[in-house]
């Protein structure tokens, strides 16, 4: 079977310094896989490498068989493939209705039908949807921050640090929502700090280090390992 | 010199670290009061000034909507949007009488242009100028909303290209500005140009204002203008993405959004707008290649006092800064009105960078 997405030994950074020394990792259809490894190691730039935001020097990258290696991102949305950055992932002076409308920018035709689809699947944000932006709780941007992607219904979603400075409890609710999307068909890569929340609801994950490939495995396989718990989950 | 200019600087900065410790509601009292007793001020007092006060506003707005929509979505200041609005200006006179100068007494007509149509110079009901200006505006517009595409191409995408800093942006557009105006010199000579000469008939109002219609007309096209732009703005998905790009570039890219595309319509757009500005002006006044770097002033002004990338702020801004140039008169000599766009622009970045309503809306 076709992976859903694959990176090839993908080499790339910023300007003179290289991050990336040759990654690879495959995404399966249905999949949730989590790359984690500490600070620096590249996970961030990977993600961006893969959605054509940051150069890639060598190596490929094949979305549904397709390469879509150093496609501009909004071909890149168009073949299929939607990302969530970690930060300032809204517009803060648009309103709730005109974020989702910028997800579906590339599509002429269904805004509505796709409007309600992503207020039935974030009913938080639903009664809001006349509001800035700006006015949303961190959590509710977050929300409003997936429903922007998913607003083509994509084949793989990409997801920064989907955890980043939220409170503990809304951590669980948006991993409850990433697990909700995943199981409506959409492979789901996405990169941890919180390493060990991240294991305990992927299929898979990648251990990265310094731009390499270091481990990769079963998600509770790798929660299990040793190694991996004494130098990337804090012992 | 130097010494007046460091002790000037350093007061500069004190004064603004001073206010800056006030918080929001302090600086937004501060600068609204004075401009809310200016407008109630003149309104019953100059009265007419004031009238006048808000037409030249209205022109001003739409060089200072199509100035701040350039700012949000390419994040630079225009320095040649003044000389692109004499541009306009000129371009319409071109289609319109189809004179260029020749020698720097002698102007060249072309075998055919605009006012060679029948009845093109006729004046439109009350109004001094007839259909062929009308058309010369358009063919204006268009024109500047192509040449801006052209200069985005030839130099911004370049630069954008490159990754280049604001300041190697603002420096560019300063020298395409000198470059308009060099040209506007070439073509049409320095002395002044008008679209209909001889005496323009004013009628008298209530409260004993006296306006001419072609007054009444420019202030009806201007908002009707300003009117369309917002309804591009906030109701069409075209502009939508243009407010997506000001609010955060990075994320409209991941979007899906062109952004490429979208900065072609800006300048088409922010061209467009200018241009009939340009005409706008002239059909009241006169028109002069010098008068470009004039009208800058006022327009960043107007931007910047309305929340520089914030559209309707530009359009509260420029009547502000209109009303404050022309009723300037009743206190100095006209040829400082100017100079109150000036003071208005220092206050602002002293008291309230953030212009009138504080954040974006």
């Amino acid at each position: 079977m076709t992976p859903a997405l694959q990176a090839r030994d993908v080499v790339s950074g910023y300007g003179e310094v290289e991050i990336l020394h040759g990654v690879s990792l495959t995404l399966n259809e249905g999949e949730i896989v989590a790359v984690i490894g500490p600070n620096g190691a590249g996970k961030s730039t990977l993600l961006k490498a893969i959605f054509g935001l940051v150069p890639v020097r060598a190596g490929s990258v094949q979305l549904m068989g397709r390469d879509v290696t150093n496609l501009s991102p909004d071909r890149v949305v168009q073949a299929g493939m939607s990302f969530v950055p970690q930060t300032d992932n809204v517009f803060p002076t648009l309103t709730i209705n005109e974020n989702l409308e910028m997800g579906a920018f590339v599509r002429r035709d269904g805004l509505r039908a796709r409007l309600e689809r992503a207020y039935s699947l974030f009913p938080d944000i639903a009664p809001r949807r006349g509001e800035r932006a700006s006015r949303l709780s961190g959590g509710q941007r977050q929300m409003l921050a997936l429903a922007r992607a998913l607003m083509l219904d994509p084949q793989v979603l990409l997801l920064d640090e989907p955890s980043a400075s939220l409170s503990p409890k809304m951590v669980d609710s948006i991993f409850e929502k990433i697990a909700e999307i995943n199981r409506g068909g959409t492979a789901i890569l996405l990169v941890e700090q919180n390493a060990r929340e991240a294991l305990s609801f992927s299929h898979r994950a990648y251990v990265l280090a310094t731009g390499e490939n270091r481990f990769e495995g079963e998600a509770k396989g790798l929660l299990d390992n040793e190694e991996v718990g004494r130098l990337y989950l804090g012992g | 010199m130097t010494v007046l200019a460091g002790r000037f600087s350093e007061t500069f900065t004190r004064v603004r670290e001073r206010l800056a410790g006030r918080g929001d509601a302090v600086t937004g009292i501060a600068l609204w009061l004075p401009i809310a007793v200016l407008i109630v001020w003149s309104a019953v007092g100059p009265t007419q000034l004031f009238v006048v006060g808000v037409i030249v506003g209205s022109i001003f707005a739409l060089g200072a909507l199509g100035l701040t929509l350039i700012y949000g979505v390419l994040k630079f200041g225009n320095f040649a949007h003044g000389d692109m609005m004499m541009m306009g200006a000129y371009v319409a006179f071109f289609f319109l009488t189809g004179q260029v100068a020749r020698t720097a007494r002698e102007d060249a007509h072309l075998p055919w242009a605009l006012d060679s149509l029948p009845h093109a110079t006729d004046g439109i009901g009350d109004l001094t100028f007839g259909y062929g200006l009308i058309i010369a505006a358009l063919l204006a517009a268009a024109v500047m909303a192509l040449l801006s595409i052209a200069l985005d191409r030839l130099i911004y995408r370049r630069l954008r290209r490159r990754r280049s800093g604001i300041v190697i942006f603002a420096i560019a557009s300063l020298g395409v500005a000198i470059a308009a105006r060099s040209l506007m010199y070439i073509t049409w000579g320095p002395d002044p140009r008008v679209y209909v000469s001889g005496i323009h008939r004013a009628h008298t109002y209530a409260f004993g204002i006296v306006l001419k219609t072609d007054q009444i007309f420019i202030f009806a096209v201007a908002v009707a203008l300003a009117a369309l732009t917002y309804l591009l703005l906030f109701h069409t998905k075209l502009g939508k993405a243009m407010r997506a790009i000001a609010d955060n570039p990075d994320l409209a890219r991941v979007s899906g959004i062109d952004t490429e595309q979208i900065i072609l319509w800006t300048w088409a757009i922010g061209g467009a707008l200018v241009a009939v500005a340009g005409v706008l002006l002239a059909v009241q006044s006169q028109i002069n290649p010098q008068l470009g770097f004039v009208l800058l002033l006022p327009l960043f002004a107007s931007t910047i006092l309305g929340g520089i990338g914030n559209p309707l702020g530009a359009l509260a801004g420029a009547m502000v800064v209109g009303i404050a140039q022309e009723v300037s008169i009743e206190l100095f000599a006209p040829a400082y009105k100017p100079g109150v766009a000036f003071v208005i622009l220092i206050l602002i970045l002293l008291v309230r960078p953030r212009g009138l309503f504080g954040a974006k809306i």
